[in-house]
């Protein structure tokens, strides 16, 4: 049993609340709507905006505004302009469309420099690291950029994005 | 107000580098024709920097690198090792290493692309019997802040054709891979997207002319193969080590893209 199936064993078991039992769905298991959208939730459970603002602005999940000015983020002072500005993200997209950006934006943006932020297998990858250390990666603790629910919480906050 | 970033947006149009009023340092030049029309010009990394960072390497008091090249004067002077010889006793005096710098990395006599590190090293182990200084050290810090201060406003002129064309090939593929978690190249970063902001940081075009650069963050010298690391990390890669064949493919390739950009000595960056 590989490391990933392992984990998804262990999250089918562990998640169960409210009568229904969820687990997150893994990267390798997702089901693609034209290759390029996400109909289903990852963990079905509603994301919340404020954490997905939280992990759209923060160094240290996200930091999406490395890449993209947004003007809903006034108190940020450096925000990067390799992107387009997200503002109206939430009117331009399909809930289904950002979920698929969010987790794998190649295959919206072909060859694009938006990471991949929910894809968990090292293979992917070129001399893929220890986070930020320049060390080899540990294939024990090597995981998604976002975690399903920041997947969840940061579209939710990309859809009430719909002024431009 | 949000939009702090476009504000800092291009190299600075007009800005130019004269050292103590008097030494002109051009920071502009027509791109070399291997890169293919990729750079309306090629900058130096001094124009991306603020006011306050440029200020400093005008002038030779401000610029903290320079106490490192002062340190590496005497380096040169101290004869060391079992051959207790010092590099003066055989280079004679520093200035006999002009031009030097703006030649690195180049094929040595046995084929294999050394850096300036690695001929430093080399007279060190064969010909004085001493020790090898680390690539980051602080005496290594001190003799090549010296040693590229002699080719300051010498054009890199690196060569890439004959022996140096299979490394300078090799430097080019890593320039364009996609390293790590990010899957970020150099080129992302610095052909594709200079002149804009990745949140805090003014991406420049990565040129190496200005190495080794004195860095405000590190308050050290930052040697080129250290800078190459710290990019690489920032793709949440793993790095090659300093001195790596790999590093040193990628130097010559990187100091080529800024063929006609005059070495610097030691910069001053933030
Ligand atoms: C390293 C740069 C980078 C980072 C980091 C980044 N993006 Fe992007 N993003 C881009 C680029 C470039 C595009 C444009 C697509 C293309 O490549 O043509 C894009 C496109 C998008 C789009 C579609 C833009 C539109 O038309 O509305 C959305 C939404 C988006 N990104 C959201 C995010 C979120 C959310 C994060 C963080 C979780 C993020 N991005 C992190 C570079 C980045
Ligand atoms: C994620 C973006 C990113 C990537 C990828 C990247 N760099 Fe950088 N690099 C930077 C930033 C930011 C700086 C500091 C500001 C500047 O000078 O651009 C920098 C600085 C540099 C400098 C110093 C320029 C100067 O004048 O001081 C060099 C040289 C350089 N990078 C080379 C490289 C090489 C070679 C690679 C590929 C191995 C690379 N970079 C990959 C972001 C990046
Ligand atoms: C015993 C004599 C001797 C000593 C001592 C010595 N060198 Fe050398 N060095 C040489 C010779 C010979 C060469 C190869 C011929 C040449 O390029 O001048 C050389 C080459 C070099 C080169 C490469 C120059 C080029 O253009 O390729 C550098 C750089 C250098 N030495 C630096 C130093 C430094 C720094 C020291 C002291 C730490 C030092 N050397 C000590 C004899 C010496």
């Amino acid at each position: 049993m590989t490391r990933r199936s392992l984990s998804a064993a262990f999250a089918a078991t562990a998640v169960i609340w409210g009568g229904a039992s969820y687990a997150d769905i893994s990267p390798a298991d997702i089901v693609w709507e034209d290759e390029i959208a996400i109909p289903a939730s990852l963990t079905g459970t509603p994301g919340d905006p404020a954490a997905g603002a939280e992990a759209f602005s923060s160094r240290s999940i996200g930091n999406c505004l490395s890449c993209h000015v947004n003007s809903d983020m006034p108190e940020h002072d450096f925000q990067g302009d390799i992107g387009p500005p997200v503002d109206g993200a939430g009117a331009r997209w399909s809930e289904a469309e950002l979920r698929g950006i969010v987790s794998d934006a190649k295959r919206m943006f072909p060859d694009s420099m938006m990471p991949t932020f929910y894809n968990d297998n090292p293979d992917d990858y070129i001399r893929p690291g220890e986070a930020y250390t320049a060390r080899a990666y540990n294939p024990e603790t090597f995981s998604t950029l976002l975690t399903a629910q920041q997947v969840e919480d940061v579209v939710a906050y990309l859809m009430t994005l719909t002024d431009w | 107000a949000v939009l702090s970033s476009t504000a800092f947006a291009d190299p600075h149009p007009d800005a130019e580098l004269i050292i103590e009023g008097e030494l002109h340092i051009a920071t502009r030049a027509e791109p070399p024709e291997h890169l293919g029309g990729v750079f309306p010009e090629i900058y130096s990394g001094w124009l991306f920097r603020t006011d306050e960072t440029r200020a400093l390497q005008m002038d030779d008091f401000d610029n903290p690198g320079l106490l490192f090249a002062e340190r590496g004067e005497d380096r040169w002077e101290l004869a060391e090792g079992t051959a207790n010889q010092s590099c003066a006793d055989c280079h004679g005096d520093v200035e006999s290493m002009a031009g030097v710098r703006a030649v690195m990395p180049k094929v040595n006599e046995n084929g294999e692309l050394w850096s300036l590190q690695n001929y430093i090293n080399n007279c060190r182990t064969e010909r004085m019997g001493a020790d090898a200084w680390g690539w980051n050290s602080e005496p290594m810090k001190d003799v090549t802040s010296l040693i590229s201060l002699q080719s300051r406003g010498m054009p890199v002129a690196v060569k890439i054709d004959g022996e140096a064309a299979e490394f300078w090939e090799k430097g080019r593929e890593m320039y364009y891979t996609r390293f790590g978690q990010l899957e970020l190249s150099c080129a992302n970063c610095h052909e594709d997207n200079w002149g804009r902001m990745i949140r805090a940081d003014h991406l420049s075009q990565g040129m190496s002319n200005g190495f080794p650069t004195y860095r405000l963050k590190n308050a050290t010298i930052v040697p080129l193969h250290q800078r190459f690391r710290g990019c690489i990390r920032d793709t949440r890669g793993e790095s090659f080590a300093e001195g790596a064949q790999e590093f040193r493919e990628l130097e010559l390739y990187v100091s080529s893209r800024g063929l006609g950009l005059p070495i610097e000595g030691i910069s001053v960056r933030q």
